[in-house]
């Protein structure tokens, strides 16, 4: 299945790809807030995450793996062919690469934007 | 569209060009007299739009100034403490709905189609029914206040006080008249997103879009997202005010809490969904003034998109001190450092641009320079309150009301000056002022900082906002007589660019074309600009063709590109591909007519009655204004053509008829649906809220809709829903019998299904009133019953196109947007049906 195409033709292009990144910092961002809000929700506002820390670390591991990825697909297009930033021209190379370097910094944002909550749930390993 | 499309070697004879140009006269001249106000256009419409804007910002201005004269002394008796809650409400109120928001729609239904260099966008009906809206809801709202009966909770309307403690009809105007208003910002979204996505020339792939486009796409998606969220809570709380349904009430089960979560959950993303669109008019200009293109193009793509989603995540940043646990605070807190990246980026930007440029200096420019400055001040300011233990201290007091006024007004308004100076002549054909506009630019930027500068002391030093008064304290007290004489200097400033706009300029003789010298397509136009906007559709090449492709001006006027002619006299557009843009299709749109302005008045029936119980009227209402959408429908859409194509220039011929996917009508229908299904998950979200917050919820003693009928009709729902895509075949293969049969059994078994999802709480007895459980049973099962309804409408309304030879195999754009809505009432018939049968099992 290929998500974010590579080849420069149009119909195999979609802007959503470009929304990749920063979908899995959404998505990992809600689970763990929701997860977060259970817990402490049933657990108490002072308990810990004790055995949840596994669940926090595994969703935070797949997340940054998924925007990695897309980091990679990003710039593998971003490398296709000639064309030299600012990608200004009415080219399709020029836009396809444009594409591509949209998608690598989303994701880039997205990884550190993903870090930063990991630093919020490190911090405090529990509820409060 | 390979190879590239040059324009014509030679212009057309002359009397060739001026038939074009007599025709195109005929197909776009707006009406005049009082017809003129049947106009549709964009540039009238955007330009009546900008106008009520300005005039309801005028009104929340004079409302901030009456607070200040209150606050200017201690023990001040000018506002009696009533009318001081509800000047502050209508204050903040106007200033968001009213203003905000509404001015990034207005400058883009009045610029779009020039940054896109097209006609016209595609549902220009639609933008004039949004305007009407907002006049209509507007006016209701402001007028409120003369007869005392205005809303006086806060902008932000927290229950319990707004539920329980409010027994005037000012909460109710502020729940319905908002969501009507809100309706018509959707509306508008769609025109802008399908704008951007659609209506591009030939040649303007998407790495060559105007920034702007990009903004305007993002802020448009962004309020598909947002703004469901609040009219669910606002459905919620006037379903609590009207008929005791205890959302909020936690002494029947319910939350004040959800409604914070919820309104939130609009109003963050909204803050971005206002700035996006004013920094996108900042990006406009800085590449003018810098006379080179903007410095990392990409980048700035990346700041709107990425800040397009982060503000998602800092909804609960509002609510650090309602008691939620630590971590859903440091959660935000990090988010809410996190989108200082994107916006950050985009500003490095914009000085990059300005630093690589030779800088020509221009009161626009000012503006923007007083506006960066002062928003990276708030943004400050932001970082400190986005950090809980400090947003402890200062939660609720001028801090951060001084906070908020230099995001917003740095952000916004600054910008807003900026554009206005620099847009006027293309707006209206005449300059304003240079003299003026620097005076107007001294006033308002030092008496802003004059006036919210001293806040942040007052704050600090414990000052409470929304509080008509405060003790007399000698530093106090010269803190907020400052603010107060700021407050008016700022006024000066804003009544000089009143003065600046409406003063007569006929004298000083119209603006050269293009007079910044801008590169950017919306400086393309003759002024004062041509009905038609732009003589030929060009070829794009750059994303500055006006500096980098030669003979420009000439090619496009002398109608040497694309649709230089209006053969039938018809206003046409080209629809293009979203990647790329070739043209795709010659789109016919509507003319002058008052559908817009009588659907609107119906429409807002529909919400206002209901503020006064006049239930009646509100039914009739509702009836009329479903009338005047079939008529405006019947008459102006999914019209078949006399021909198949189109020739429009340079070898191309293009449909003048698409369905489906390729129709601009199925992506609003898409687009529209994606707004509703926000709604409708955030009023899911609330049964989870509920679901997982609370052991006794479903309650003991009170029975659930039991599986029985939702069950069925669930069945129901779906089989009609495949009878509809059946339906859809069979029209395309001409089978008219089976197609009217499946309509027919469509729309009765929609109907049985939406009866039995009803019948699921009525057979178990469920009293809404009694607890929040069955009353949020009642409320997902009747939202989808009563999309089923509309979607028995849209089923017969296939029927009648078929049967009156409006729609046929080969023209069936009707039917395939009524797919495209079965496709979601699925989707919410199954989510409901297993929320409110399956899940009370699962405790």
């Amino acid at each position: 299945m290929d998500i974010i195409p590579t080849a420069v033709d149009e119909p195999r292009q979609s802007l959503w790809a470009v929304t990749a990144g920063p979908a899995i910092w959404a998505g990992h961002f809600l689970s763990t807030y929701i997860a977060a809000a259970v817990w402490c929700g049933n657990a108490g506002l002072h308990a810990r995450f004790g055995s949840a820390t596994v669940v926090f670390a595994a969703v935070t591991a797949l997340a940054l793996a998924a925007v990695a990825w897309v980091a990679w697909r990003g710039w593998t297009i971003y490398n296709h062919g000639e064309a030299v930033p600012s990608h200004h021209k009415d080219t399709p190379e020029d836009r396809h690469r444009f594409l591509g370097l949209a998608t690598l910094l989303l994701a880039v944002l997205s990884a550190v934007s993903i870090l930063y909550t990991v630093v919020a749930v490190a911090m405090l390993r529990g509820c409060s | 569209m390979t190879p590239d499309i040059e324009p014509l070697e030679q212009a057309p004879p002359q009397e060739v060009r001026q038939a074009q140009e007599a025709r195109l006269h005929t197909a776009w001249n707006p009406p005049t007299g009082w017809r003129y106000f049947s106009e549709v256009n964009n540039s009238a419409v955007g330009m009546w739009y900008t106008a009520l804007t300005v005039a309801f910002l005028v009104f929340g201005g004079v409302l901030a100034l009456l607070m200040r004269i209150q606050l200017a002394v201690p023990g001040n008796t000018f506002l009696e403490p009533d009318t001081y809650n509800q000047v502050f409400t209508v204050h903040g109120s106007v200033m968001m709905f009213l203003v905000a928001i509404p001015l990034f729609e207005a400058i883009s239904i009045l610029f779009l189609p020039a940054f896109l260099g097209t006609r016209e966008l595609p549902f220009p009906r639609l933008s004039a029914y949004g305007l009407w809206a907002f006049l209509i809801g507007g006016v209701f709202l402001c007028g409120s206040i003369l007869f005392g009966a205005a809303p006086n909770g806060g902008w932000f309307m927290y229950p319990p006080l707004t539920s329980r403690y409010e027994p005037g009809i000012g909460a109710d105007m502020w729940l319905l008249g908002f969501s009507f208003i809100e309706v018509a910002a959707i509306a508008a979204s769609v025109e802008l997103i399908v704008g951007v996505l659609k209506s591009r020339p030939v040649g303007m792939r998407i790495n060559l879009i105007p920034l702007y486009a990009w903004y305007v796409l993002v802020a448009a998606a962004m309020v598909l997202f947002a703004f469901p969220s609040l009219i669910a809570g606002s459905l919620l709380l006037e379903l609590e005010r009207a008929f005791d349904w205890p959302f909020f009430d936690p002494t029947r089960g319910g939350d004040p809490l959800l409604w914070q979560h919820l309104f939130w959950l609009f109003g963050h993303p909204e803050v971005y969904i206002i700035f996006l669109p004013s920094v996108a008019l900042v990006a406009m200009m800085v590449p003018t003034f810098a006379r080179t293109p903007i410095v990392g193009y990409e980048w700035i793509v990346l700041s709107a998109i990425g800040t397009g989603f982060l503000s998602f995540g800092l909804w609960v940043h509002h609510m650090f001190t309602t008691g939620l646990p630590g971590i859903s605070l440091a959660l935000f807190s990090a988010a809410s450092m996190a989108v200082a990246i994107p916006t950050g980026v985009q500003i490095f930007c914009f000085l990059g641009t300005l630093l690589v440029g030779r800088v020509v200096r221009s009161v626009p420019l000012l503006f923007v320079f007083g506006g960066l400055a002062t928003f990276v001040i708030g943004g400050l300011t932001g970082v400190m309150v986005a950090m809980a233990p400090f947003d402890f201290q200062a939660h609720d007091t001028f801090f951060v009301v001084a906070h908020l006024h230099t995001v917003l007004i740095g952000g916004t308004l600054f910008p807003f000056f900026a554009a206005s100076y620099y847009y006027f002549p293309l707006a209206t054909g005449y300059a304003l002022s240079d003299r003026l506009g620097r005076i107007c630019f001294w006033l308002v930027f030092i008496g802003f900082q004059v006036t919210f500068m001293p806040m942040h002391v007052s704050g600090l030093l414990g000052m409470p906002r929304r509080v008509f008064t405060y003790p007399s304290d000698p530093n106090l007290n010269l803190l907020n007589l400052t603010s107060t004489v700021g407050a008016f200097v700022l006024a000066a400033g804003f009544a000089v660019f009143l003065w600046d706009v409406l003063r007569p300029k006929r004298k000083q003789g119209h603006s050269p074309r293009n007079p910044w010298g801008s590169g950017t397509l919306e400086w393309l136009p003759e002024l004062p600009a041509k009905p038609w906007g732009l003589r030929s559709i060009p070829e794009i090449d750059s994303r500055y063709p006006i500096w980098e492709q030669e003979n420009f001006e000439r090619d496009v006027d002398e109608g040497r590109f694309f649709l230089p002619d209006a053969e039938e006299l018809k206003r046409e557009m080209l629809v293009s591909s979203v990647i790329d843009a070739r043209p795709e299709q010659c789109l016919r749109i509507s003319g002058p007519t008052y559908v817009p302005l009588v659907a609107a008045i119906f429409t807002g029936g529909v919400f206002i009655f209901p503020t006064f119980k006049m239930w009646a009227w509100m039914a009739v209402s509702a009836v009329l204004a479903l009338g005047a959408i079939l008529y405006w429908l019947w008459t102006a859409t999914a019209l078949i053509p006399e021909k198949d194509e189109k020739y429009i220039g340079h070898g191309v011929s293009v449909p003048l008829y698409r369905s489906g996917p390729s129709s601009v009508g199925w992506w609003a229908m898409l687009i529209t649906m994606l707004a509703d299904v926000s709604a409708f998950a955030a009023v899911v979200f609330g049964y989870f809220f509920y679901w997982t917050l609370r052991p006794e919820f479903p309650p003991g003693g009170i029975a659930g809709p039991g599986t029985l009928w939702p069950a069925v009709a669930l069945a129901l729902l779906l089989t009609a829903w495949g009878l509809t895509f059946a339906a859809r075949r069979w029209n395309a293969t001409d089978q008219a019998t089976f197609f009217y049969m499946a309509i027919a059994a469509g729309a009765a078994l929609a109907l049985g299904g939406a009866a039995s999802l009803l019948a699921g709480p009525w057979t178990h007895h469920m009293m809404p009133s009694q607890h929040v459980y069955p009353a949020t049973v009642w409320v997902l099962v009747a939202w989808t019953a009563l999309h089923a309804v509309v979607g028995v409408v849209m089923q017969l309304y296939c029927g009648a196109r078929r049967w009156a030879g409006r729609m046929s195999a080969k023209h069936d754009i009707d039917i395939w947007n009524t797919t495209l809505y079965w496709h979601f009432v699925a989707l919410m018939a199954v989510v409901t049906v297993v929320v409110v049968a399956v899940f009370p099992r699962l405790r």
